[in-house]
């Protein structure tokens, strides 16, 4: 069995259009959102949720009003400015630390266990998608993209599965770092414009920091040709092997629009050369 | 007057707005909180002048007098301290540097030392004082870093904040205690799924925000609807173009492109405006 994760670094450059595609292309696999703060590949897969569990994670700290005599010794020693001046506390600031609740002489100090998401394993028309949902301002995404990653896997060693694919979130931190630390591969959707490529090269140095092996897809490589060319260029520099270039399509939003995979929604360019490369990435994966 | 540009989904165009924003505007800064991925500075192209290092405090063990008795590994909420045959092993990246571990060793054998994990760079570009964080690579929190560019606020000025994608810690770091939120969305599903959570996390938070949908024109009418919906005003609307987007594959700005744009980002911050001014007279009423 073999993870991918798809990555960007930059935002918006086509994670879960490619995720989506991988879906439809892949034998015998199993799906997982790893972008558990802004998880979309759900409206591409139409999930029928079979089992939904809710994530709990972290601590926050609660006043007890009656028992707080108003010392202040919490306010002294919080480092996250949590402590409010009624000695209340502020729930989004706190990061459960508990050093208020240990030193609070009257024990007016309760750490609460947070609920801090939820958590699905669902059927899809193209097998199982483990996916999940942050609560509204809460934290340890890091934690709950370990949790979907570690069912995703369960799923597919009980199944003798191929593949799990993964559809990763933006950035280069924690949630970032939680979803591609051990996968077989990591993809790289970059786009050709400055920023995409500058961001690029940030998630790659990580995926490099943690030794996990990496490639890439240029998407909407027509929008800027010389960008795309510099992407190629710094590709072969670095030894990493670039799986093909897609073209900038309107088709994409309109599979987006209706549901769809673009692999389902017409017979188009786009889904032609997300083809070629899912065989390509088999191909190399394989030995 | 404090806003920040944020959106759920990425790739939207909040740096679009934030910097074209800026362009618009007299004595402004503009401060890139999006420390994992910052791109305003390829836009801006400013003069850096000071570099700061960001530290977070971690603990390390002094194993001489360290005699194991695991006081630290019981106060630790991260799983940051482990215990093996007698001996503190500390893993640096889980730990939150709150200092409960260091104050409460009852034999003085932890200590805090400061661990690096991003610079701040200060600059300057014509009228634009520019600022932005960036976390070093392997680094897993963003927070510390998006707390030290906000120090740099300045209440004399009108303050830009580019906010990360997403809807978890580091956008609720860098949207906190900020004046107006401006929510950048495309009209996909998308788009209008991670605007929806976006709206949850700044209604929660209790600011004051409004919508402008880029690449307008794209996708469908669902997004306005929703807003329409959910009585959120839609504050300017930016054509999907390959024009605009070449412009941005470069690193140009639109409103120096297209200078006609400069009008309507500038009538975007009067809108804000507004509406935070009428909210405060309705406050203090």
């Amino acid at each position: 069995m073999k993870e991918i994760v798809i990555i960007s670094g930059k935002g918006g450059t086509g994670k879960t259009v490619i995720a989506g595609a991988f879906a439809a292309l892949a034998k015998d696999k199993v799906l997982a959102d790893c972008d558990v703060d802004a998880a979309d590949l759900h409206l591409l897969l139409d999930p029928k949720i079979k089992e939904s569990h809710t994530f709990k994670s972290g601590f926050t700290a609660f006043t007890h009003k009656k028992y707080c005599e108003g010392c202040g010794t919490c306010s002294m020693v919080c480092r996250f400015e949590a402590v409010k001046k009624d000695f209340s506390i502020d729930p989004i600031s706190c990061e459960g630390c508990a050093f208020c609740s240990f030193v609070c002489p009257k024990n007016a100090i309760e750490m609460k266990l947070n609920t801090s998401g939820e958590w699905f394993i669902s059927q899809t028309r193209f097998g199982p998608l483990v996916h999940a949902k942050l609560g509204i301002a809460e934290e340890n995404s890091g934690k709950l993209v370990s949790l979907v990653r570690k069912k995703a896997k369960e799923i597919a060693e009980d199944k003798s599965y191929k593949w799990v694919v993964i559809d990763g979130s933006p950035g280069i931190g924690c949630p970032v770092i939680a979803s591609i630390t051990g996968v077989d591969c990591a993809v790289v959707v970059i786009e050709p414009t400055l920023s995409g490529l500058h961001d690029a090269e940030r998630v790659i140095d990580v995926t490099r920091h943690f030794n996990i092996p990496v490639k890439v897809i240029i998407n909407k490589y027509d929008l800027n040709c010389d960008i795309t060319e510099k992407i190629e260029r710094w590709s072969k520099d670095r030894n990493i092997q670039v799986l093909g270039k897609v073209v900038f399509s309107k088709a994409v939003v309109k599979s987006v629009v209706e549901g769809k995979t673009i692999i389902e929604y017409s017979n188009n360019k786009v889904a032609k050369t997300l083809s070629d490369i899912w065989k390509l990435l088999e191909r190399e994966l394989a030995g | 007057m404090i806003i920040s540009v944020a959106s759920g989904k990425g790739g939207t165009g909040k740096t679009t707005v934030a910097v074209n924003l800026a362009l618009s505007l007299n004595n402004v800064q503009l401060l890139d909180c999006d420390v994992e991925e910052p791109n305003s500075h390829i836009f801006i192209k400013p003069l850096f002048k000071r570099r700061d290092p960001v530290f977070v405090p971690v603990p390390v063990v002094d194993q001489k007098k360290c005699d194991g008795c695991g006081r630290c590994k019981e106060v630790c909420a991260y799983n940051a301290i482990a215990i093996t045959s007698k001996k503190v092993l500390i893993f640096p990246e889980l730990c939150h540097g709150c200092g409960s571990c260091t104050y409460f060793c009852p034999n003085d054998a932890l200590r805090e030392e400061n661990e690096e994990i991003g610079v701040v760079e200060i600059g300057r570009k014509d009228r634009i004082e520019f600022i932005h964080g960036k976390l070093n690579i392997g680094k897993m929190t963003a927070p510390p870093v998006i707390r030290a560019v906000k120090k740099h606020t300045s209440r004399e000025k009108t303050t830009i904040i580019d906010v990360p994608p997403g809807t978890s810690c580091p956008v609720i770091t860098a949207i906190k205690d900020t004046d107006f939120v401006i929510l950048v969305t495309e009209p996909t599903p998308f788009g209008l799924n991670d605007l929806s959570l976006a709206v949850k996390v700044v209604r929660k938070l209790g600011i004051l925000f409004g919508v402008v949908i880029n690449r307008s024109g794209l996708g469908n009418k669902e997004t306005d609807k929703y807003c329409q919906r959910e009585d959120i005003p839609i504050l300017m609307r930016i054509p999907f173009s390959k024009k605009i987007a070449e412009i941005y594959s470069r690193g140009g700005s639109i409103v120096k492109s297209l200078p006609e744009y400069k009008e309507k980002f500038q009538i975007l911050f009067k809108e804000i405006e507004k509406i935070v001014s009428g909210s405060n007279k309705a406050g203090s009423n």
